[in-house]
């Protein structure tokens, strides 16, 4: 009973601030001197990597929950978080050349955060990847807690090395720190449209954990019934 | 200590008998080489300049086929089992796991080196310090290297699944190594930061996957 009214209020607050957000976003943030409407594309390209990078830090902390406790549920959270987290990373990823082409004038950079991103995608994919090649569910939990926990070890790392490669290799792009001297129409805007994100990644990763118990509990059955019935085939009593 | 001596005479002693593993890796890097040569047909000059990319790629994919066996032989021969009984501590394996990794690895890349300055005809001096970085960076990519063998190896898609899993981890290993690499064959680029960053990597993942480890073997 109470997972669904905190369920029916994610809904309801994510409803709200979705279409509040993208109303900030598109009509009342103001538009963007030089690079006009194409700009607009912001509010929804980095608030999904902030979601993306939250998730993907989640991954991380229930990996240690699951290794620590050894509780289904967190491999489940983490499970989800991955997959949720790749949703928003790809949606970064996706709108990111859409913007990057009328404004830099090329679809892709090996810039420092772009490749990050390209990097931290490949990484989170193969670990759902990971996932999904396991039978036995307690490997699969751990073996993943431990890919999850490595993995994310690394970002810093990883980030570290392709900014130090990029001031090496400099490329034909100008540098665009927006960040820097943000409106503060566009920054409320900017956040609007993150807490909207966050909470619809709250209801995908809850969605997300009920089904994985979902499909356990349909495993446990069917593996019941399949017990039952070979010992009637081996004429066995039967009853449930 | 003596579990991990142990452990690690005995994968020497079977990769020396059957060289499996080295041969299969020495021929793919080669391989690798052979096919660079025929798709980007390459002057001494350019071989220079991009060798350090080439060979780093044939070393990476060399050492995943080899990397994928070292778990394999227990896995098909029943023998986890005799490891998890044996007085050996789970980080004594993986110790020994990496070291036979790594020792592998890096017989491939000394083979390899001497080829790759035949095929394109390439003179450098700095052979002393070129052997340093294979080891450095053959050290932090046989440490994550090893542990997400001994996972790969249990799941459905085995060899598919280790590159995967281990290419994007690696990949600070792998620019670092490139550039130094490309310094020692006589690049013009400074180098400092690339040298801590693979001693910082070796040793950051050569513990953590010692520590982790203990989850990996569990049956």
């Amino acid at each position: 009973m109470r997972t669904q009214s905190i369920d029916r209020l994610l809904i309801i607050l994510a409803t709200i601030t979705l279409i509040a957000g993208l109303y900030l976003a598109l009509f009342w943030a103001p538009r963007e001197n030089t690079m006009g409407d194409v700009q607009r594309i912001f509010y929804i390209h980095v608030p999904a990597a902030w979601t993306s990078f939250v998730a993907f830090f989640l991954v991380f902390v229930y990996s240690i929950a699951y290794l620590a406790r050894r509780r289904r549920s967190r491999d489940a959270l983490a499970a989800a978080c991955a997959e949720v987290g790749l949703v928003f990373a790809t949606i970064n990823l996706a709108t990111g050349p859409i913007w990057a082409r009328p404004v830099w004038g090329i679809w892709w950079t090996w810039d420092a955060r772009l490749t990050m991103m390209l990097v931290l995608w490949l990484m989170y994919v193969a670990y759902v990847m990971l996932r999904h090649y396991m039978i036995d569910p307690e490997r699969r939990a751990t073996f993943s807690a431990v890919v999850g926990i490595i993995g994310f070890l690394n970002v810093p790392i990883v980030y570290m090395s392709i900014r130090w490669w990029r001031t090496q290799h400099p490329q034909p792009v100008i540098a665009g720190g927006s960040d820097s001297g943000l409106d503060p129409k566009m920054r409320l805007a900017l956040l609007a449209c993150w807490v909207a994100f966050i909470l619809l990644c709250a209801i995908l990763v809850r969605r997300r954990v009920r089904l994985s118990a979902l499909i356990d509990e349909l495993d446990a059955l069917q593996a019941h019934t399949e017990g039952n019935h070979i010992s009637a085939e081996f004429g066995g009593t039967e009853h449930s | 200590m003596s579990g991990l001596a142990t452990i690690l005479r005995k994968d020497l002693k079977i990769e020396l008998r059957t060289k499996e593993a080295l041969s299969a890796s020495f021929v793919f890097a080669v391989l690798v080489l052979v096919i660079f040569n025929f798709t980007l047909i390459l002057t001494s000059d350019e071989a220079l300049r991009l060798g350090a990319g080439f060979l780093w790629i044939a070393f990476a994919f060399s050492g995943i086929l080899s990397l994928n066996r070292s778990f394999a032989l227990e896995r098909e021969e029943g023998c986890t089992q005799g490891l998890l009984i044996s007085p050996a501590e789970p980080g004594s394996i993986y110790l020994a796991k990496f070291l036979a990794n790594v020792i592998l690895m890096l017989t491939t890349e000394l083979l390899v080196v001497p080829l790759f300055v035949v095929f394109f005809n390439i003179e450098f001096e700095r052979v002393g310090l070129l052997i340093l970085i294979l080891a450095l960076g053959t050290i932090g990519f046989s440490s994550v290297g090893t542990l997400f063998s001994a996972i790969a190896v249990h799941t459905r898609m085995r060899e598919v699944l280790l590159p995967l899993l281990l290419l994007p981890v690696t990949v600070p290993v792998l620019i670092a190594s490139v550039e130094t690499t490309a310094y020692a064959l006589g690049a013009d680029i400074t180098v400092a930061f690339w040298f801590r960053l693979l001693i910082v990597y070796d040793i950051v993942f050569v513990t953590a996957s010692y520590l982790v480890f203990e989850y990996v073997i569990q049956e």
